[in-house]
């Protein structure tokens, strides 16, 4: 058994050993073909074939260097742009002279005429950009200098980037594009081998690893986790959160770098969607396989539970079914990428213009996945929530949480359970909650009246905002890098929104509380300290009270390591669900207040 | 407003300083030498075997007991002066008390083995002593472990998590028989055997034998085995810690004698908790009680007397719980381990050898007397109400699928349970 375990180790890390060094293993090389390709502006496609001439059918080794050769070049584009479409200081000159204190659009006409290709762009954008200076009367000369410089020092900034250059979307897009068709490796040539060579080996080695725990008696077995450095934030924890925070950073702010990974995956996505993938094809991919893997190992572990069991399969079929594979049969029938059992605001851009158009413009299905989306939000989470708690959904279907119960399970000692942590909690997490609703209200807003001003933001920057703080920082980065530093439950704990929602339904109206048994509590603290959410359970169970709080997920960890049989997961009656704290045993003792 | 001190910051002690504090704005000190903060001795096998760290064993936060203005000092109380009303501390200035309340737990026992001194030998019932086992276990090739209770048992779970051979030595035919019924003790000791214990049964130490260097070597039992160990588990018991009571002028006998009120022949002077002795009878219970619940409920019920509410200690129906290895056990009402002859008892075990249950009733009456439950959770609650209310067996197998306590989606065994109930005891459907 021993010996199995070992070979499945060795296996496993022999596999994330040739993932990890395919990231670098690749050349690139640049070709007219690829740029032809890529870049769909003629005049765009003129500029760069020139700036990159360069760089052409020359073989570069890394993934970085090439990266690096692709930013100079559009560094040099748009600075040439700059250069030579910047509006000059003598003509900003000439504009006040002919102007005096007051503004008008007419004088740009008068300096910038229409009749060459750079003053005609020139005259345009100023006009874009300096529109609210129309009839403006200003005190002095200069002040109205500065405000024309402003605007030419804007025009500069984006107007010559996005109109004749390649701004920082267009970049971050041509570079991920480029990069990956420039790929030439080992991987490229033939990924069937590679997919078996990284995720196939650290799933086999992760299996072999798992299976002799079969071996073991039944029931909990949480020998030593306090001594491994894996699970109590030793250097192999401090390791892992590390890879982890990097995974995140690369997947969601410089997906350029990971293109041979991706590469890797275009087989599968071929299959089941018919198109290459994407960087979040490959992210859904590792995804759904941590979860089946770690799904069998946490069957294996709680397999005296047939609680634990069956919410382990069923966060294993949600996440395989509903996030993964239906959504890419849908994008292979030209529907719109779905995922059924998403909620917003989890799904935060449920209400964005480019969604809800898609649904519109995808007739029936479309419709249909507005109204489901609608449904989930406002019937079947406070209805499920009343019947069964929160946990329908949290450790029972959402992939987030499936990931949590599954890859996370072994960090979820080390969530911290000081009341400070709980203080913290409430704000962030009912914060994040009324920044999504306000983030919602106002993409709304924009949708309907067109204007992207709503009442102290602009709703473009805001849902952008929102996207990069909360949907890639905290869910991503944090969410899941900081499991073997703070628990697997962190952003479930301080950032879903979803969570708040679902939470305080569960407070205030629902059926579900985890109930405590006579005086049989002896504080041992085992409920606690294997609480994922970091809720206090012996604080509860040690003076006979009901606990009823709006984070439970209800993973039932803490009835399951009880030694003493003292807490349950129950569905009963509201009334009296908050009861009063009762310590049977002692006959002349009425119950606390 | 007075000075309440309680020496010793268990269950028993804390509880009832976290009580007088809900009742009252008394001044209450709490000594001890033990640890700086109150934790869960029970807890103390999770700390070794790695499921839990010190800090979690602790049920508050440290800056619970000065937001509740109970002072911990952290010392060790060498005598009690009841003449002066003060306690001598080991280390600092002795400290004034109105009321006196001790708690002091207890200690291991030791039967004055040969070699019973010896380094690798000790007991476990303190923090210190895990620190020692913590110590004495270090990279050994066997422990041995004496005594079949659950001290013992829990040694042994916890040196075979670091896998550690153990050789558990059981005076009784089974484990724990002395207080389980023949069948269960039966039940356990091949739940024990399964984790690949070597259980050895009517088996008892004879002598501890040592290295020149003073370590224990090997043990030699009663049938002259010598088993070669470097660690010796001693689980025979515990008593009341009282040596410190010597010449105090505490009546003492086993334990401190108490009253119904939990108080010492002296004045403002009480005792709580596994050091106490009952002078009193209770009916179906014993004069020195060391389990958790029965310090926590005399905790509750001395915080009423001294807040000027006197009050009884009256506990209810019997009830208790342990683990033993993965199958959990709960009792309630009193299980004998040798039936008297007006009590009939029934007991079914499952076919996978990991759960069971056994009942006692009065064989006359019919009267529901107490159930050992093994691997399937039941509700106190229930239990509680039917000793009391005197509810008769049938009763009991008619409702007892509503006293399942376990979680969700498990199989429930009720149905077989009633159905083998009343195919052996046919008598009783047909009354």
């Amino acid at each position: 058994m021993k010996f199995l375990k070992l070979f499945g180790l060795i296996i496993f890390l022999t596999g994330f050993f040739i993932f990890n060094a395919s990231f670098f293993w690749a050349d690139y090389t640049l070709t007219r073909n690829i740029v032809e390709e890529k870049i769909a502006d003629s005049t765009k496609r003129k500029v760069f074939l020139s700036e990159a001439s360069s760089l052409f059918d020359r073989e570069v080794k890394s993934n970085f260097e090439f990266v690096r050769q692709l930013s100079l070049i559009f560094k040099n584009i748009n600075d040439k742009l700059v250069e030579d479409f910047k509006i000059s200081d003598a003509e900003l000159r000439t504009l006040v002279e002919r102007s005096g204190t007051t503004f008008s659009l007419i004088e740009v006409d008068s300096v910038f005429r229409t009749s060459n290709e750079t003053a005609a762009f020139k005259n345009k954008s100023f006009k874009e950009f300096g529109n609210q200076l129309e009839g403006r009367t200003f005190d002095s000369k200069e002040d109205l200098a500065k405000e024309l410089r402003n605007v030419s020092e804007k025009i500069a900034a984006y107007g010559i980037t996005n109109k004749l250059g390649f701004d920082r979307y267009a970049q971050k897009d041509l570079k991920y594009g480029v990069t990956k068709a420039a790929a030439d490796s080992p991987v490229k040539r033939n990924p069937l081998l590679y997919i078996f060579l990284t995720f196939g080996l650290c799933i086999l080695g992760a299996l072999l690893y798992i299976l002799p725990k079969a071996a073991q008696s039944e029931g909990i077995k949480n020998n030593n986790i306090f001594f491994n450095p894996m699970k109590n934030v030793g250097w192999l924890g401090v390791l892992t959160g590390t890879w982890l925070i990097a995974f995140y950073i690369v997947l969601y702010f410089y997906p350029e770098y990971m293109t041979n990974w991706i590469i890797m995956v275009d087989p599968v996505s071929t299959l089941l969607n018919g198109h290459e993938a994407g960087r979040f094809f490959l992210y859904g991919f590792i995804y759904t396989l941590c979860i089946l893997v770690m799904g069998v190992r946490m069957i294996i572990h709680y397999r005296h539970s047939r609680y634990q069991i069956f919410r382990t399969l069923s966060v294993m079929f949600f996440q395989t079914a509903f996030a993964f594979l239906i959504p890419e049969f849908l994008i292979r029938l030209n529907k719109p990428y779905f995922d059924f059992k998403n909620i917003w605001p989890l799904d935060y851009s449920f209400f964005f213009d480019y969604r809800i158009n898609q649904f519109i413009e995808n007739g029936t299905i479309g419709i249909f996945m507005l109204g489901w989306g609608i449904a989930l939000i406002v019937i079947a989470v406070p209805v499920l929530v009343y019947f069964f708690g929160k946990r329908w959904y949290c450790s029972w279907v959402c992939g987030c949480g499936g990931l949590a119960e599954t890859l996370g399970d072994p960090y979820r000692q080390l969530s911290s359970k000081k009341l400070k942590a709980w203080k913290i909690e409430r704000w962030m997490v009912h914060g994040v909650l009324a920044f999504a609703i306000f983030m919602t209200v106002a993409v709304l807003y924009t949708y309907w009246t067109g204007s992207s001003w709503f009442l102290v933001v602009d709703t473009y920057t805001l849902r952008e905002v929102y996207g990069l703080l909360i949907g890639a920082g905290f869910a991503g980065v944090v969410g899941t890098g900081f499991y073997p530093f703070m628990g697997n439950r962190v952003w479930c704990r301080f950032g879903c929104p979803l969570a708040a929602y679902l939470g305080l339904v569960q407070r205030f109206k629902s059926r579900f509380r985890i109930t405590t048994n006579g005086g049989q509590c002896i504080s041992c603290g085992n409920c606690s300290t294997y609480c994922e959410m970091g809720i206090d359970v012996r604080w509860y169970a040690q003076r006979g009270q009901n606990i009823i709080r709006s984070s439970c997920v209800g993973c039932g960890i803490c009835s399951s390591v009880c030694p003493r049989g003292v807490l349950n997961l129950e569905l009963k009656d509201e009334k009296g669900r908050f009861g009063k704290p009762i310590l049977i045993g002692n006959d002349n003792i009425k119950p606390d207040a | 407003m007075k000075h309440i001190v309680i020496v010793g910051n268990g269950i028993s002690g804390i509880t009832a300083a976290r009580h007088i504090r809900k009742l009252s704005n008394h001044k209450i000190t709490i000594i001890s030498s033990e640890t700086k903060h109150f934790f869960s001795r029970t807890a103390l096998m999770y700390i070794y075997m790695g499921h839990l760290k010190y800090e979690h064993t602790k049920p508050y936060e440290d800056f619970f007991w000065k937001k509740n203005r109970i002072d911990l000092v952290f010392d060790h109380v060498t005598k009690i002066n009841p003449g002066s009303r003060s306690v001598q501390l080991a280390n600092g200035p002795s400290v004034q008390y109105d009321v006196l309340v001790i708690a002091s737990g207890s200690k291991s026992n030791k039967f004055g083995w040969a070699g019973q001194d010896l380094e690798g030998v000790q007991g476990l019932y303190s923090y210190p002593d895990l620190e020692m086992m913590e110590k004495n276990s270090k990279g050994i090739s066997r422990a041995v472990i004496v005594g079949g209770g659950l001290i013992g048992i829990e040694m042994a779970e916890m040196l075979q998590s670091r896998n550690i051979p153990v050789t558990f030595l059981v005076r009784e035919p089974e484990f724990w028989s002395v207080v389980l019924p023949l069948q269960d003790a039966n039940f356990i000791s091949r739940h024990i055997r399964s984790h690949g214990i070597d259980l050895k049964l009517n088996t008892e130490l004879k002598e501890i034998k040592g290295t020149g260097a003073g370590k224990v070597k090997a043990i030699l039992t009663n049938k002259n085995d010598l088993v070669e160990c470097q660690f010796v588990g001693l689980a025979v018991g515990v008593s009341p810690n009282i040596e410190f009571l010597k010449n105090s002028g505490i009546e003492t006998a086993k334990g401190i004698l108490v009253d119904p009120y939990l108080q010492t022949n002296l004045p403002d002077v009480y005792a709580i908790g596994d050091c106490v002795e009952r002078s009193y009878e209770l009916p179906g219970r014993k004069s020195i009680e060391q389990v958790w619940y029965t310090g926590r409920m005399m905790g509750e019920v001395l915080a009423q007397t001294i807040c000027g509410n006197p009050t009884k200690y009256e506990p209810g129906p019997w009830f208790n719980s342990a683990k033993f290895f993965d199958i959990e056990y709960q009792t309630y009402g009193n299980v004998p381990n040798v039936p008297t002859t007006d009590e009939a008892n029934f007991y079914w075990e499952h076919a996978s050898g990991k759960k069971a249950m056994h009942f006692v009733w009065n064989r006359r009456s019919k009267t529901f007397l107490g159930i050992n439950t093994f691997g399937i959770r039941l509700r106190h609650e229930f239990f509680d109400r039917w000793l009391r209310g005197q509810k008769d067996i049938q009763f009991v197998m008619e409702n007892l699928s509503k006293t399942n306590f376990d979680p969700e989606f498990y199989h429930r065994h009720e149905m077989e349970i009633v159905n083998a109930f009343y195919t052996q005891h046919p008598s009783i459907k047909a009354a």
